[in-house]
């Protein structure tokens, strides 16, 4: 297969700086917006009477923005601020689902899209309220995507609010280029940036905090999420291996010798690491990168079923390993944001 | 898909754009105060030249295999990398091409971290995982792995066309094609570059719970959409299993303090039940309580390939760059994956082989 490759091989990357933008470059990309100029006004109107808004991101997929986008806001909303949540996923909106609104509408009011109201102070808007059919796949290139996001900001009237929180989805491409160029006008707060301990995620989230940096958006801190399963003993299944690979599932006896000959095991927790962190975890990504760390969430079984069935992790006391972690993240959160703006 | 077909749209051209190829591009009331609008209403019109000289480089390329999801973090990466060190295994020539251009996953899987693409005067040359398993990704082209790509999708098209046009394959047996979540730019322009000379098919990974089926169903709307077959669907982390013995034990307290208290627990096993150390752990970590990938295949009328455990070894082998395969760490995830991809090569390359 290899066949002759002949003497002057060049090492391309080494010279390749055209394919990417120095620091000047990258931030003239902000002011390559002439799709955006006729609408700036409109924008900075709607977002007048917003106090804070928060980008929540990731350059990694699946580490759980959208999980806690959606729990931030129930949070925010239960300690009484006005919240807005706005997904920015054209693709694969996940909120409507996570704040229980699958199968809703978006309605129009001479004042223009009304938010989809979970609580009377929590609103949402995600164009996964505007698909008829939940399987149709929105097929978009960028500048249709940046078109809706761009009319979100400019059409929805979400009135006064505290928080706007803007889910976003992974990468750092014309979602959230757009999304910078819509808002930086008006202020950004910063971003909240999740992630997962191992290092083939932190490789691809190291590069949204250099995101960040470039475009001059404050990186409030990161959440390091899905660090470490915990898991009472008695909910864990018991299987005996075999050598053909066909576990047979011996639950049943398993508790019942537990319980006659170890009973103090079923007072105890399972701990696993799941996803390595031997690397150092977000932790020492922090340190490195010099960004705050805002702590860790484990890998809550209870906190995946609360996404699916739309509820706030911290209504009832199913989601004791995570609802604590995720509740001290946010406190310490949110006065950073409140005072420092006098909210 | 997006525009009916008429060319790419330019990465700042106004939001519904006709295409460049269009015969109303740079007339129509939509394209009035778009940057491009003067180059479109003269630029001549045609078929994409750039499309001859992918199909050059890809007639030496017997099978092309997307591995697609709508939803992120499901696995796609680990997927497309374990599949290629299979095949590999199998002494098949295999090529594998990272279309993920904002978090490019692949070289550290394949453990090719820090290395460069050269160029020779038959292309880029492919960096070798092993003489038959050569690699494609723009992360072998950033010196600084913190470099953030903030691209708008039209640069992102463009060079995944430079890699279809450029790559120096040679003869391939197969060609795996890991792209980013969502169906969006990438996931566009790869088969728009890919579909004449034919694309195999697709295969798309999930994992169980409802959140990302809403998302993987959007992909496999999305393959019906484009006309790329979809060889099946692969549901991965469906349970994690462990050794007991492997994991920690803790103990928490009534202020919700937590103690490991592992070397006890393990002690206490010993003497008073022996009998649980030979076992496995299982938990159900996503939920699957909707019917996961299985009941989304029977509904959508495609194949359910099978499910792959969450297994830690698994990822501590994509971390480390390695096979699944190569030693026995990944006693609950390799067996999964081995049956997962014996059963698919035959619906790729019949049931006689290549």
């Amino acid at each position: 297969m290899m066949s002759v490759v002949f003497a002057v091989a060049t090492v391309i990357f080494s010279q390749n700086f055209s394919f990417f933008p120095s620091v000047c470059l990258a931030r003239s990309l902000l002011y390559n917006n002439a799709w955006l100029r006729a609408d700036l006004i409109p924008i900075a109107e709607r977002m007048a009477p917003v106090k804070h808004k928060i980008l929540v991101l990731s350059g990694k997929g699946g580490v759980g923005k959208s999980t806690f986008s959606a729990q931030l806001s129930f949070a925010l909303a239960a300690m009484d601020y006005q919240v807005g949540l706005l997904d920015i996923d054209i693709c694969g909106p996940s909120i409507p689902k996570m704040l229980g609104l699958e199968g809703q509408e978006i309605h129009q009011s001479n004042l223009g899209w009304s938010p989809v109201y979970v609580e009377s102070n929590l609103g949402v808007m995600s164009i996964g309220f505007m698909l008829p059919n939940p399987d149709e796949a929105v097929i978009w290139r960028g500048p249709r995507k940046n078109g809706l996001i761009k009319q979100f900001l400019r059409d929805v009237y979400w009135g006064e609010l505290d928080f706007l929180v803007v889910d976003a989805p992974p990468g750092t491409s014309d979602e959230h280029i757009s999304i910078v160029q819509c808002l930086q006008a008006t202020g950004i707060d910063g971003a909240i940036v999740v992630t997962t301990p191992q290092q083939v995620s932190l490789i691809d989230v190291r590069k949204e905090v250099s995101f960040c940096k470039k475009v001059g958006i404050k990186v409030l801190g990161v959440v390091e999420n899905m660090s470490g399963l915990s898991q009472p003993l008695p909910d864990v299944r018991f299987l005996k291996p075999s050598e053909t690979g066909k576990h047979t599932d011996v639950t049943e006896w398993a508790l019942q010798y537990i319980g006659e000959r170890a009973p103090e095991l079923l007072k105890m927790v399972a701990y696993s690491e799941v996803f390595d962190s031997s690397g150092g975890g977000a932790l020492k990504m922090c340190q490195e990168m010099g960004v705050p760390f805002l702590g860790k969430v484990p890998l809550d079984p209870q906190l995946c079923k609360a996404a699916e069935e739309g509820r706030s992790c911290f209504e009832d006391q199913k989601c004791w390993v995570s609802a604590p972690a995720l509740k001290s993240i946010i406190e310490n959160l949110i006065p950073k944001r409140a005072a420092e703006n006098g909210a | 898909m997006e525009n009916g077909g008429y060319g790419e749209v330019l990465e700042d051209a106004n939001e519904h754009c006709p295409g460049p190829q269009s015969e109303s591009a740079g007339k129509s009331d939509t394209c009035q105060g778009c940057p491009n609008q003067k180059v479109c209403a003269t630029a001549p019109k045609g078929p994409d030249p750039d499309l001859i000289l992918i199909a050059e480089r890809m007639a030496s390329v017997k099978h092309k295999i997307l591995v697609l999801s709508g939803k992120g973090g499901v696995g796609k990466s680990t997927f497309s990398a374990q599949l290629s060190f299979a095949l590999a295994a199998m002494d098949y020539e295999v090529g594998l091409l990272d279309i993920d251009i904002c978090g490019p996953s692949i070289p550290k899987m394949l453990g090719l971290e820090g290395q460069g693409i050269h160029k020779s005067n038959l292309g880029w040359s492919p960096i070798y995982a092993d003489s038959n398993l050569g690699v494609i990704s723009i992360g072998s082209l950033i010196p600084d792995p913190d470099q953030a790509v903030i691209w708008r999708g039209g640069k992102k098209t463009d060079i995944i066309k430079k890699f279809l046009k450029e790559v120096y394959w040679g003869e391939l047996d197969f060609l795996v094609v890991d792209t980013p979540p969502g169906t969006s730019d990438e996931q566009i322009s790869i088969v728009q570059c890919l579909k004449e000379d034919g694309i195999d098919g697709a295969i798309i990974v999930t994992t169980p719970q409802e959140v990302s089926l809403i998302d993987v169903r959007k992909g496999v709307t999305f393959c019906k959409t484009a006309g790329v077959k979809v060889l099946g669907v692969v549901e991965n982390m469906s349970r994690l299993y462990q050794r007991l013995t492997d994991a920690n034990f803790v103990r928490s307290s009534e202020t919700g303090e937590l103690t490991d208290v592992t070397k006890w627990a393990l002690q206490y096993i010993s003497e008073q039940a022996p009998e649980l150390l030979g076992l496995m752990a299982c938990s159900q970590v996503f939920d699957n309580s909707g019917g996961g990938a299985s009941r989304m295949c029977q509904e959508m009328g495609i194949p359910f390939l099978g499910k792959v455990p969450l297994d830690p070894q698994l990822c501590k082998a994509a971390e480390q760059g390695k096979s699944c395969f190569e030693d026995q760490n990944c006693l609950v995830s390799a067996p999964a994956l081995k049956s997962i991809i014996e059963n698919l090569l035959p619906k790729i390359v019949g049931e006689h082989g290549a």
